[in-house]
């Protein structure tokens, strides 16, 4: 029986690792400057984690293979089981601070790095259960936000006050996030009513949006296209139907688009 | 088009029920009218319904917002004309009110009931909607309708003007206009409304507009027609 269950444990062993190994459900294509530095280090994490997986499994399978059909008490860990024990926390231990340390760089690129002086800023807006983009305007200015203005049922999403505020009067709103390739971008993320999440995959940014914080987000896209933009924290009934898309343009046809939205 | 003709269908029903209860008094008179505005009024904004696209395919070019529906002419659609004071004889009236839910939109904009008359609310689209009537002083609820769910059937104990929103497509938006009287008339595309089957005599007349507010007139009806004429203020912003 021993030699049974060492063998189904490399068999189980194998069969996980392959997949990850070939990727063959891996993620999708990236389209982020900063997406590839987050899969090289999404590779480092794991290899490391995988060969300290698959060398686990291995010497487990022997140990069972050996000793599997043993009764009784085989015999004492020379020096007793704490240093071993030690070693395993030790070994553990490095391996997820050198992690955390080599992953700083590809974090600290997304999070702690300003973004560049002239990305392009888009508001957002989230909420139950849509996202609405802000951009603007002819003048370059933001107008302020007001939540106490916010009227879903005519289209002011974000709370603005063009009666008393001439800078909201140009500011565009759509549905879907339109931006130029890249161009670096700054998304200032907003929540209507409670926690949201700005999730796309091919950006490899995946960031909560919190009622009552300003959050700021910059990236750059690489590739034109159409990719879903989603939110992934539970945030009530229709969350499932939560999402809006990213639309990246060449310049200038994202440069049309914008003339043909403060056109109307 | 279709829901267009169940408002005229509901009114005239009503006005014909009108007509039986106060078969025993004079031939009823008709007040007809025109909603219009002076002024600028906002800049509608075209809706992005790109987070549901079944309803964005439908919608090319996209609808706009209908806080104001002006027509040619400065003529305001879908304000609601109604005797406010000295109606009498308006018994509650049977036939539903048909309300949809087609192309994440709500059809009509402004839905017309009295007081106790069965309303039914219809998803036709092939997505769920989540209606959400905002009453003051009606009780305030939220129905979930997925895909093929039957009508929700309700009604309304006291009159108010109730703004309606989906609490899945933020964008949707429409009005209950809960009235006492069955003397009303809705605007059309043209501006213009009419009032049959009015019993002669002197009467508060109101106009609302969701955006505008409301206003009101006397009107005296004596047998034949009435007129009587709504100039709304407008402001851009």
């Amino acid at each position: 029986m021993g030699k049974f269950f060492a063998i189904l444990l490399i068999i189980i062993t194998l069969v996980s690792v392959y997949p990850i190994v070939t990727h063959m459900w891996w993620m999708p294509e990236v389209v982020s400057a900063h997406g590839p530095a987050v899969d090289h280090q999404l590779d480092e994490t794991m290899i490391g984690s995988g060969v300290l997986f698959i060398t686990s499994q291995f010497v487990l399978a022997g140990f069972i293979w050996a000793f599997g059909n043993h009764k009784g008490k085989i015999k004492n860990w020379p020096g007793g089981h704490r240093p071993v024990v030690a070693f395993g926390i030790i070994l553990v231990g490095l391996e997820i601070l050198s992690l955390s340390f080599v992953g700083s760089k590809v974090w600290a690129s997304m999070y702690i790095t300003k973004p560049d002086l002239n990305a392009l800023h888009v508001d957002v807006q989230a909420e139950q259960f849509a996202f609405f983009f802000r951009y603007a305007g002819p003048d370059g200015v933001f107008g302020s936000i007001h939540p106490d203005k916010i009227n879903d049922g005519s289209g002011n999403y974000f709370g603005l006050d063009p009666e008393n505020d001439v800078a909201a009067r140009d500011d565009i709103v759509v549905g879907t996030l339109t931006i130029p390739v890249d161009t670096p971008i700054l998304l200032t993320l907003h929540s209507k009513d409670m926690i949201h999440n700005f999730y796309v995959p091919e950006l490899r940014i995946q960031q909560d949006i919190v009622p009552g914080i300003d959050i700021p987000l910059h990236f750059t896209a690489t590739k034109t296209g159409k990719w879903e933009i989603v939110c992934t924290q539970l945030c009530g009934l229709g969350h499932y139907s939560m999402k809006a898309y990213l639309q990246v343009m060449s310049k200038p046809e994202y440069d049309d688009w914008l003339k043909q939205q403060s056109g109307d | 088009m279709r829901t267009k003709f169940f408002i005229l269908l509901a009114v005239f029903g009503l006005a014909s029920s009108a007509m039986l209860v106060t078969a025993a008094r004079p031939a009823g008179g008709t007040i007809t009218g025109k909603v219009t505005f002076t002024g600028t009024p906002p800049k509608m904004k075209p809706i992005d319904m790109s987070k549901e696209p079944y309803c964005q395919k439908l919608h090319n070019p996209p609808i706009k917002t209908q806080d104001v529906e002006a027509g040619p002419g400065d003529t305001l659609e879908d304000a609601v004309v109604f005797i406010s004071a000295g109606d009498q004889g308006s018994s509650s009236a049977s036939t539903p009110v048909r309300y949809d839910q087609k192309g994440c939109q709500y059809i009509p904009h402004v839905a017309v009931m009295m007081v106790d008359q069965p309303l039914q609310i219809y998803n036709d689209d092939p997505n769920a909607h989540n209606i959400h009537p905002l009453p003051k002083v009606n009780a305030e609820w939220n129905k979930s309708q997925p895909p093929g769910a039957p009508p929700i059937d309700t009604k309304w104990d006291k009159p108010e003007f109730i703004s309606v929103k989906c609490n899945i497509h933020p964008w949707m938006h429409g009005y209950f206009v809960v009235l006492k009287t069955s003397h009303y008339g809705v605007t059309g595309a043209d501006g213009t409304f009419t009032i049959k089957d009015v019993p002669p005599g002197k009467y508060t007349l109101t106009a609302w507009q969701e955006h505008m507010g409301t206003q009101t007139q006397e009107v005296t009806v004596s047998g034949g027609a009435a007129t009587a004429n709504f100039t709304f203020k407008a402001m851009p912003y």
